[in-house]
């Protein structure tokens, strides 16, 4: 009982009293702000074991889908080869073993095997990724401008004025329009949304603090 | 006091404030005061979404965010995702848990197998439902939406802290024809969520899901608490702009903080 439950919402209790308590002292305040940075920097290294967990996790999961061939098996094996290679020539050039000089570039300005699986497989994966962005924003925005009700209508009427305002054939007619829009019944909005997701995080962080929010711990209010 | 941060005054008082709001409705929660809640549609859907995926047979897919488990808004998605595990557990129903970060990989592990245990249904717990895909942001969004256009989940949540990969996930989802519940305080991703989701929980709201699923006492004072500051706010922001605007007490602005 003690291990499972009171020494991790004891743990939660300090761990965050002690950076709330540092954010009202001055910078150089002996103890209270090496404490609180101590206590950032631990998260990094706890962080760390949890990403050898992860790790793991990824093998195991995809070890498994090859051995009974489900759907989409063959990806795992991609999958697997990439983070063989990516953490093998990682792992070999930060060491620097093999002649490698590190994980960047190689003296004579050639890419190492790290360096050229980030630079010319991983990048362009991740760019075509984001990229797809552009195509789901314009089928999202055809969704939600059709004319179904008034709230729609006025929706759509102050997004054309936005994007009128916002080219340079527009700007100079639409631009004050726009920026009006922009800064105060958006502003306004946004602010209200800000403000009350503050006092949530707020009051979310004291139910923390004080034990009685337990769900991430996995327990409930009976134990 | 020579250490104390006097610029920091205002924050200190706010934070007294609040305090006492959450700490005095909550001491009036447990000795059995009515407190009222008002109705949050997303979060009454989630029941209606998990008996549709057991229904059609189909898996529950949550997505907790892509932020560790030191951002609030992942500790609010994880105390959804027990509420969520435990309906999973009862129907029967398929669930998988797909994460971005380690450290929330291993909370979303306990919290899911401690929800089965909790529904007295241990036997339907694999490791295999919660699981980590990758530390890399759009890597992990390639993943999960792979995940809903091959394996077609019928109920998607999207619920935690989320950046530039919330349309592309909340797009695939309503492509796929999921039932799909969001939940973000993220201001910027909010209207992705609001155009492409069945339901969206805005800010405030996810953080009160927690205390509106579990309706413990202590939980839904503090929400009530927290009400009370933002009442408390809202005053002081209108005082203050017909302060300025008569120019009386002029250093009141700077004092709240309002440049």
């Amino acid at each position: 009982m003690f291990l499972k439950v009171r020494l991790p919402i004891l743990l939660t209790f300090f761990a965050g009293l002690i950076p709330i308590v540092a954010f009202f002292f001055k910078d150089g305040t002996p103890y209270v702000k090496t404490l609180s940075s101590s206590l950032e920097q631990d998260m990094v290294i706890v962080s760390g074991f949890a990403l050898l967990l992860g790790v793991v996790n990824v093998v195991q999961g995809n070890v498994r889908k090859i051995e009974r061939r489900e759907k989409g098996w063959f990806y795992a094996i991609v999958l697997l080869a990439g983070m063989a290679f990516m953490g093998l020539f990682g792992a070999a050039g930060a060491m620097r073993l093999f002649g490698l000089p590190g994980i960047g570039m190689m003296a004579d300005g050639r890419p190492t095997p790290f360096q050229w699986g980030s630079l010319y497989l991983f990048t362009p994966l991740q760019a075509t990724m984001f990229a797809l962005l552009a195509f789901y924003i314009a089928s999202a925005a055809f969704r939600a401008f059709r004319i179904r009700n008034v709230e729609a209508t006025i929706l759509l009427v102050a997004a054309v004025f936005v994007m009128l305002g916002r080219i340079p054939i527009g700007e100079p007619l639409f631009g004050p329009i726009t920026e009006w829009m922009m800064q105060v019944p958006n502003g306004a909005a946004q602010r209200g949304i800000i403000i009350g997701a503050a006092l949530g995080a707020a009051s979310l962080s004291l139910r923390v603090i004080l034990g009685i929010e337990r769900s991430y711990l996995g327990l409930d209010k009976s134990e | 006091m020579e250490y104390f941060d006097s610029s920091r005054l205002n924050a200190l008082v706010l934070l007294v404030l609040f305090c006492v709001f959450v700490l005095a409705f909550i001491q009036r929660a447990r000795s059995g005061g009515n407190l009222f809640i008002r109705r949050i549609a997303g979060l009454n859907a989630i029941e209606e979404a998990v008996g549709r995926a057991t229904e059609l047979g189909k898996k529950v897919l949550y997505v907790p965010g892509i932020m560790s488990i030191d951002e609030n808004q992942t500790i609010a998605s994880l105390a959804v995702l027990s509420h969520v595990a435990g309906l999973t557990a009862r129907y029967g129903a398929e669930l998988d848990v797909p994460n971005k970060d380690p450290l929330t990989f291993a909370s979303a592990r306990e919290t899911v197998k401690e929800a089965y245990l909790h529904a007295g249904r241990p036997d339907l717990y694999s490791d295999t439902m919660v699981h980590y895909v990758t530390y890399d942001q759009f890597a992990y969004t390639a993943a999960v939406s792979g995940t809903m256009v091959r394996e077609k989940p019928a109920a998607n949540f999207l619920i935690g802290s989320f950046y530039a990969e919330s349309l592309l996930l909340a797009e695939t989802g309503q492509a796929s024809g999921a039932i799909q519940i969001a939940g973000t305080a993220e201001v910027a991703q909010l209207p992705f969520f609001v155009c492409a989701c069945d339901y969206t929980l805005i800010g405030e709201e996810l953080y009160a899901a927690g205390a509106y699923l579990s309706r413990e006492p202590a939980m839904l004072g503090s929400i009530k608490g927290q009400d009370w500051t933002k009442a408390a706010v809202a005053l002081v922001i209108v005082l203050g702009a017909i302060f300025e605007s008569i120019h009386i007490f002029p250093g009141l602005k700077s004092w709240i903080g309002i440049n």
